[in-house]
């Protein structure tokens, strides 16, 4: 039980990444991209690309770092990496959403765009690399033993720390800077942010670089903890949809603390249940939530 | 016989456009008659085939029990297992629907999401509720001793239209009433609607019910087609964006568009999965069902962006003399 919830921890940092950029677009630009999880899935890919074909090509070392099961060139991808998904997210953003939103029709026919774009991402994800499975690295990975019979891969816990590391670092970013209040500010009322002088269109693609980036990181993660394969976002988005509508949609504090319930509660319940039903235990956690209080744990009344 | 052989392909493409093309009336009275976000298609889909290949199947007996394995087995007639089908559809649909439909869409979009992946799950994982991975084979072939089996395509197309057409004027009928106008007023504003004392959550029921309904009768017509069943089948792909496609291409609001759609889409994708076969190379063959998925996704991409009404767009329902 208590080992579950360790990894029920690990699991809620991966889907609060992903969790936390999806309900800040969803502030922004107003509309569920059901194509998260596939930016998720980009980064994971992208990893791969750099880590397994590009970096060995350039003789970068392979020696692993301490007892992780990766060294210095997956350290060294992570932050391209995060700029180039989330430049594909404002790519797609200027090539469909923006031109949907001039062709002023609703959220739902953008999310119904966002729900292609994902098929259309996903087929390329397969085209490029094909249906298989792979790893970062080969091998076995030791476990450790920690106090109070938690049981964590050094990986876990490396995932653990740099996905808490960037929730931190996005907290200090809206609270504390100037772009960060106008993204607030911008989600709180955005007529009342453009008449105050705050430039929208730009803000919005600010929230696609960092929602983008922050997808691509938690797909990395993804990789790192088990395997990389195309369906791996497409199945972690009920989870990130759970989270945010649990957080209330367009909280980001919200949606961190949906995020470790929907974690832990998916890992523990293995405990009973087949592993098969987790998506099933995000969704009924998720209704429970909807029939309780609509508005999430941390909406108004 | 040449002739003979290549109407009996046509007819199999036309039950599977058909069943397609009812599926989408279903997303038509969700969607373009209530804007009622449904994307798990799949779900009422999986319903519907399961329980219509629960219904009219027997029991498993003799050497067959050792390897199938399902709660129960009726044996009753074809009819009786659609019929069934469309109800525990619409049963499933009031259940989604009492803790989503208070709530703005996107809510409903991921309750229907989710419940499509709950059902595939349940499916795939309870051996004992319907055999599991291996699913169900053999299920009836009504009127199958009418004509010869290599013939049979075209009873089957005769019963599949019959019930597609029946649908269609249960679908016109229902929009072009005082009940369809209240659900096209909720479509466009729910406060207005609300505020002209109308029960919004009720209507949206309603409508809910009745496209989920209609989906879980094109999935056991689906189920009766293919024979053979299994979870895998009742993916997000096959199960729910295809026929978003559909609706969307031939006229979100226009049955006649929702059927049109149904037939295009479903030639554009047989058409391509041909024309892939032939056009690359074999290396590659095994990415092939990908190429088509990009060539689909792109389609859709491209109508919502140069015409987002369809090939038809709504027709006009209030008075032809306006």
């Amino acid at each position: 039980m208590v080992e579950l919830t360790g990894y029920g921890i690990v699991l809620g940092s991966i889907i609060a990444l992903g969790a936390i950029g999806l309900t800040l677009i969803y502030g922004i630009a107003r509309f569920g991209n059901f194509a998260h999880g596939e930016l998720m899935t980009l980064g994971a890919y992208f990893a791969l690309f750099l880590t397994v074909w590009i970096f060995p090509a350039l003789g970068l070392s392979e020696t692993r770092l301490g007892s992780l099961s990766f060294g210095w060139p997956m350290l060294l991808s992570f932050i391209p990496i995060m700029l180039i998904v989330g430049g594909v997210a404002v790519l797609i953003d200027k090539l469909v959403y923006r031109r949907l939103r001039n062709l002023k029709v609703g959220a739902v026919m953008l999310a119904i765009s966002a729900l292609a774009m994902a098929f259309v991402l996903r087929s390329l994800i397969y085209i490029g690399w094909g249906p298989d499975f792979h790893f970062y690295s080969p091998g076995l990975r030791p476990m450790l033993e920690l106090p109070l019979g938690l049981k964590l891969r050094p990986d876990q816990i490396f995932i653990i720390v740099v996905s808490w590391g960037m929730v931190g670092g996005l907290y200090v970013f809206l609270q504390r800077t100037k772009m960060g209040k106008a993204l607030r500010a911008m989600a709180d009322n955005r007529d009342l942010a453009r008449i105050s002088g705050i430039p929208t269109e730009r803000m919005t693609t600010y929230a696609w670089i960092i929602g983008g980036g922050m997808a691509a990181a938690a797909g990395i993660l993804l990789g790192i903890d088990s395997q990389v394969r195309p369906e791996m976002g497409w199945q972690l988005l009920l989870p990130l949809f759970a989270a945010v509508i649990l957080g209330s949609i367009g909280n980001p504090y919200g949606a961190l603390i949906g995020a470790m319930v929907i974690g832990i509660a998916q890992q523990v319940s293995t405990y009973w249940l087949p592993a098969a039903y987790k998506p099933a235990v995000a969704f009924i956690i998720m209704i429970f939530i909807l029939l309780v209080r609509p508005k999430g744990i941390f909406g108004g009344s | 016989m040449e002739i003979v052989r290549i109407l009996h392909f046509l007819a199999g493409f036309a039950i599977m456009a058909s069943i397609y093309a009812i599926f989408s009336l279903g997303l038509n009275v969700h969607w373009g008659q209530t804007g009622l976000f449904n994307i798990g298609i799949a779900g009422f889909f999986a319903i519907g085939a399961y329980t219509t290949a629960l219904v009219t199947s027997p029991l498993p007996t003799g050497e067959l029990a050792n390897y199938v394995e399902q709660a129960f087995g009726l044996n009753m007639p074809f009819l009786v297992g659609v019929i069934a089908a469309g109800l525990v559809s619409g049963i499933l649909a009031i259940f989604i629907g009492i803790p989503t439909l208070r709530l703005c869409g996107d809510y409903l979009a991921i309750a229907t999401i989710g419940i499509a992946v709950t059902i595939q799950r349940v499916f795939n994982n309870e051996r004992w509720l319907a055999n599991g991975p291996q699913g169900m084979v053999g299920l009836k072939k009504p009127l199958g001793d009418l004509v010869a089996p290599n013939l049979y395509n075209f009873v089957y197309l005769a019963i599949v239209v019959v019930i597609l057409v029946v649908i269609y004027y249960a679908v016109e009928r229902g929009i072009r009433s005082p009940w369809g106008r209240v659900l096209r007023a909720i479509r466009e504003d729910e406060v207005v609607t609300q505020s002209a004392g109308k029960d919004v959550f009720l209507f949206k029921m309603q409508s809910l019910v009745f496209g989920a309904v209609i989906m879980g009768i094109g999935g056991a017509l689906y189920a009766h087609n293919v024979r053979a069943i299994q979870p895998s089948v009742f993916n997000p792909l096959f199960g729910t964006f295809i026929i978003w496609i559909m609706l969307i291409l031939g006229g979100s609001g226009n049955n006649k568009g929702a059927i049109l759609g149904a037939f295009v889409v479903w030639a554009i994708w047989s058409g391509t999965g041909y024309l892939i076969d032939q056009v690359i190379p074999v290396t590659w063959a095994a990415r092939a069902p990908f190429i088509r998925l990009l060539v689909i996704g792109l389609l859709l991409v491209g109508i919502l962006l140069s015409r987002p009404q369809g090939i038809l767009g709504e027709e006009k329902q209030v008075s032809r003399m306006m």
